[in-house]
């Protein structure tokens, strides 16, 4: 696990497996069929769900760690369990990206401290990782939305 | 052949926040249908359940729990779960045994009792259900509503006025609802009071769940003839079609859509699937339309739905609520029971409770929400998982 290249200390996911844990540069984690080119998110390994495609053969592949926001919202009450709400709730945005290369929408929490009155349809994202639940001395992290700084390319 | 069924009898339990079992409201339903119709219980030859899954065993064999609370008589029994199409599965699951000749006679009924606030999933640690993925991340159902409710702001430039403008005027429907549990009527201003639930969405523009129930009575042709009842609202299409991959729309309980990356493959709207295919079963289009039952799961998707119906073009559905069009006493009143705004929505039972409103309305029994002169309805909604339907009745 310790290979020269990992230049943060290691994290735990909320979600195994779901995402790098990259705290730099992270990606989702997907699938892509090795027939009809499909993406998935999660990923898939037994089936694809594409129609005229009766494959069962997928690689897994990193997706694009950028997007475009389709639309967006925010919690303005803390969801029920199994979400873990801080006390006090601190409501946080949500946002659903498009990726242009996998054609395919994904959700997910936008970064702690921007507010839906900061966002866009259309506007430019990057994928990283935040802490989302504390548990005894554990924080688990997950994956977030965060809006591209203006000058930041590709 | 035809493939048209007749309603001849229509009953419902009020919504509300009874607590009690949810057998009391179906059993209600059904014999307030029976009355309605004028035919005793034996003579029902199907009983078709729309399921609860929330009430244990009882609920997930509906039909044979309601069958068994109104008296063993040996009629066949179905129970259909289709999330909030569950009643109108059902009804299909009854008009295909009526068509095929199996039965002339069957009781389509649904009933529920919710819990109080957000519906939330099984408990325990369960990252391969998407139910529980999303709730893990804080994603509830109005987080969707509101999503869509953004796009129709950014992209085609409602405000949240023209949203509150819808919870205005089924709040005005249903006043005098007997069936409804919100009998109260709001105001813009009590809409832009509200508390924010997930920007843009203000709690009076998201629905409550219910407990309630609503039950139909439906034969075929020769038999409502023989009972004198060849007038009968008939029901003309029952469209429950699947999606198509791959989806356009994030829906719950999803937090990503299919893929469109394939050769061949586009992404496609599910809810504009749904009636496209009711109107090709019927034979009829939207311009024949002259009363609507949607699902306004938020105020806000109650404009999708006049898109999706074909009742204006895309984007164009703020325009309708602002000229008062779907307002009774407009040209194409939509939600005149007062909707899923006044009902609360109480799943298995939505759906029918939807299509007994309509029947009142082409009866002409509606009271002070009547449509005057309704001829052709349609109802639609959409659930969880894949699940959707649209009935369309007729005169």
């Amino acid at each position: 696990m310790s290979e020269a290249k990992d230049h943060s200390q290691e994290i735990t996911p909320a979600i195994e497996g779901w995402y790098t844990l990259d705290r730099e540069q992270p990606h989702l984690v997907g699938a892509r069929c090795d027939d009809c080119g499909t993406y998935y998110f999660p990923k898939t390994v037994s089936y694809c769900r594409n129609p005229d495609c009766d494959s069962e053969q997928f690689a897994e592949t990193l997706l694009s760690r950028t997007g475009t926001i389709w639309s967006y919202t925010d919690a303005s009450y803390a969801p029920p369990a199994p979400f873990p709400a801080q006390d006090p709730f601190e409501p946080f945005a949500i946002a659903a990206v498009e990726l242009a290369k996998e054609k395919m929408i994904v959700m997910g929490q936008v970064a702690t401290g921007i507010g839906p009155s900061q966002l866009h349809i259309g506007d430019p994202v990057e994928l990283i990782l935040e802490p989302h639940e504390r548990t005894e001395g554990d924080l688990r992290w997950v994956w977030k939305w965060r809006p591209c700084a203006t000058e930041a390319a590709s | 052949m035809s493939q048209e069924i007749a309603i001849i009898g229509v009953g419902m339990h009020p919504w509300g926040k009874w607590g009690r079992n949810f057998v009391e409201y179906g059993v209600h339903a059904a014999r307030a249908a029976l009355a309605d119709a004028g035919i005793s219980w034996r003579e029902v030859g199907f009983v078709s359940g729309g399921a609860t899954i929330r009430n244990g065993y009882p609920g997930q064999v509906a039909g044979a729990t309601f069958a068994q609370a109104l008296g063993w008589q040996g009629a066949e029994v179905n129970t259909s779960y289709a999330a909030c199409a569950s009643g109108s599965q059902a009804l299909a699951a009854a008009r295909s045994k009526i068509l095929s000749g199996a039965c002339e006679v069957a009781l389509v009924v649904g009933a529920d009792t919710t819990p109080k606030g957000f519906l939330a999933p099984a408990s325990g640690y369960r990252p391969e259900d998407p139910d529980w993925v999303r709730f893990y991340l804080g994603i509830t159902n109005p987080t969707y509503f509101a999503l869509y409710a953004r796009r129709r702001m950014d992209l085609y430039g409602d405000s949240e006025d023209d949203f509150g403008l819808v919870k205005v005027k089924n709040s005005q429907h249903g006043l005098t609802n007997p069936y409804a549990r919100y009998r109260k009527a709001f105001s813009l201003d009590d809409v832009r009071a509200s508390a924010m639930v997930a920007d843009p969405l203000r709690l009076l523009n998201v629905c409550a769940t219910s407990d309630g129930g609503a039950a139909l009575i439906v034969c075929s042709l020769d038999y409502a003839k023989r009972l004198g009842k060849a007038d009968a609202v008939k029901v003309a299409a029952v469209s429950t079609v699947t999606p198509t991959f791959a989806s356009a729309v994030v829906e719950m309980p999803d937090i990503a859509t299919d893929s469109a990356a394939a050769d061949g493959i586009e992404a496609i709207r599910y809810r504009e699937t749904i009636p496209r295919k009711a109107y090709e079963e019927a034979g009829i289009g939207p311009e024949d339309v002259s009363v609507a039952e949607v699902y306004d799961l938020s105020s806000a998707l109650e404009l999708d739905w006049y898109e999706d119906l074909g009742l204006c073009a895309r984007g164009d559905a703020a325009r309708l609520i602002r000229e008062g069009a779907t307002t009774l006493g407009g040209r194409l009143p939509v939600n005149p029971s007062g909707g899923l705004a006044c009902f609360g929505e109480a799943v298995p039972a939505q759906a029918i409770a939807q299509v007994c409103e309509l029947t009142w309305q082409l009866r002409g029994q509606a009271g002070d929400r009547q449509v005057a002169g309704a001829q052709v309805g349609i109802t639609a909604n959409q659930g969880l998982f894949g699940h959707g339907s649209s009935v369309i009745v007729k005169r």
